[in-house]
């Protein structure tokens, strides 16, 4: 049986499929079959971000409608073993996912994939909703701004009332909070949340933060998650976040502001 | 194929039974008439059944007795308390033959100075209702966090959420509201009328407040402002009072 991860935010913009080909990959990274499934119907950004946009012929809403199968389908990351994308339709609108076809496509990915990480789109609306009623985590993607934290809140209370978990009275689904473009330089001058403001409001485990970084947006524009740059602060974070979830300690990186102090550029870092 | 077009139940209502002593039609509906003028409101298109166990059987005009119950402004609904032969007849002329959950027979009523014959009881068939009664009732306890867009309401109780009530959220109670954790949200407290009702938190850092229908917003709780504290109603307006002993 798959673990499904929804990864999830409310607000958009915040780093939600970013995060999920990261997350998806570190863990095809540490020998886990992985699926990432783009549930954002209609604005499929996660074949850009993986690097595969050419190579997508069918979709998922195509596996939905029984128009094609998950062979046909999936797309196999060529860098990492292991590794499949589904992607999301372009044509279609969100509508286009009923809750049946969406349990049929998971129960047969459940039987040979260890991890389904679904990419959920913004909003609370049925994409969204679509995306986490499976999950059986949740990784809760915020920005440390007040309006994103108040979004995660709110997906956080659905996560508690919507999800399959909820409505069938099991274990609640697991939910984890990954803090991205943490700026630590603007948190000390005040104008950003800190990680301790962000876990007080929302009163959830911290699973990552994820600095901002200029490795982001560079890994984006090639279509290389960002995980597989081991040079740069984010694709770090992201491995720490990736021991996290599978339940090892790691201590926080880039939280605190570098110190570019004399004996530092005396000594190195 | 869509069955919710109609659907049956049964129900048990109040109706008023006349019960008639003579096979006199026009004694008896004149009999009624005076009845009905001391209170015509009360009569106007009631609904009425006749109760014929009085006349042992006797044969009684019942198309007649229609018409005149009917041009009193009352509803004939039926007769009960028939044998056959009189059922036979009612049912000709359209009336239903009801029969009471218990058979009641009423001792004779002593016949009027005038001599009059006819005898009009008036009997309410009481259908028991559920009277509510006042009782305790337990308070509604939350051991989670509510969540921004969560809504909870405490109809006729109290509220104790341990946790945390988000920016967003709001918390409804008939009574008192306790939380444990921060109130950062709405908290409304005497929702149905309560003067009484009181609001305490752990911390206080609320959207809003409200007891009774009275209000403060964010801005009018800066002197409790991230501090434990009860809020109450104190005359027109509402009132903090620290919750350290």
């Amino acid at each position: 049986m798959a673990r499904i991860i929804v990864v999830t935010s409310g607000k958009g913009g915040v780093g939600k499929t970013t995060s999920s080909a990261a997350i998806g990959t570190g863990l095809a990274l540490k020998g886990f079959k992985t699926v990432i499934i783009d549930f954002d119907i209609g604005l499929r950004n996660l074949d850009l971000i993986m690097g595969v946009e050419r190579r997508v012929v069918y979709d998922f809403v195509n596996v939905i409608n029984g128009d094609s199968n998950l062979n046909q389908t999936m797309i196999k990351d060529k860098r990492v073993d292991g590794l499949y994308i589904l992607p999301a339709s372009q044509t279609r609108d969100k509508d286009a996912l009923t809750r049946e076809g969406v349990e049929r496509v998971l129960n047969e990915l459940s039987e040979t994939f260890d991890y389904i990480i679904c990419d959920s789109p913004a909003g609370i609306e049925q994409g969204a909703l679509m995306a986490l009623y499976f999950a059986d985590e949740a990784i809760v993607v915020t920005n440390p701004e007040v309006s994103s934290v108040r979004d995660s809140d709110r997906i956080l209370g659905i996560l508690a009332s919507k999800s399959k978990r909820a409505e069938e009275g099991k274990d609640a689904v697991k939910e984890h909070l990954l803090l991205t473009r943490y700026n630590p330089g603007r948190v000390q001058r005040g104008d950003m949340l800190s990680v301790e403001d962000v876990c007080e409001i929302l009163a959830v485990k911290m699973i990552g933060v994820i600095p901002e970084s200029q490795a982001v947006l560079r890994a984006s524009n090639v279509g290389e998650p960002v995980i597989l740059d081991e040079q740069s602060d984010a694709g770090q974070a992201y491995l720490d976040t990736i021991e996290r979830l599978l339940g090892n300690q790691v201590e926080y990186r880039f939280i605190e502001e570098e110190k570019k102090g004399i004996f530092k550029r005396l000594f190195g870092g | 194929m869509s069955d919710s077009t109609i659907e049956l139940k049964g129900s048990a209502f109040t109706l008023s039974v006349l019960h008639i002593q003579s096979n006199n039609v026009v004694a008896v509906a004149e009999a009624l008439a005076s009845k009905i003028a001391q209170a015509p409101q009360f009569f106007l298109m009631a609904p009425i059944v006749v109760n014929v166990d009085k006349l042992n059987g006797e044969v009684i005009d019942f198309a007649l007795l229609k018409q005149q119950l009917e041009s009193l402004k009352l509803v004939p609904v039926g007769i009960s308390g028939a044998n056959d032969e009189q059922k036979v007849a009612a049912r000709a002329v359209g009336l239903a033959c009801l029969s009471t959950a218990k058979e009641q027979h009423p001792q004779p009523q002593q016949q009027n100075n005038d001599g009059q014959q006819t005898q009009i009881r008036y009997e309410r068939v009481e259908v028991p209702v559920e009277v509510e009664v006042p009782t305790y009732k337990p308070a509604q306890v939350l051991r989670q966090n509510l969540r921004s867009g969560q809504q909870i309401y405490a109809r006729d109780t109290d509220l104790v959420v341990i946790g945390t009530v988000s920016n967003g959220a709001e918390v409804i109670a008939d009574g008192n509201i306790h939380i444990y954790g921060s109130l950062r949200g709405r908290a409304i407290a005497g929702a149905q009328g309560n003067a009484e009702a009181k609001i305490f938190a752990q911390k206080i850092e609320a959207e809003l407040v409200s007891i009774n229908g009275t209000y403060w917003t964010s801005e009018q709780l800066t002197q409790c402002w991230k501090k434990s504290g009860c809020i109450s109603l104190s005359g027109d307006s509402l009132a903090v009072s620290d919750l350290e002993v």
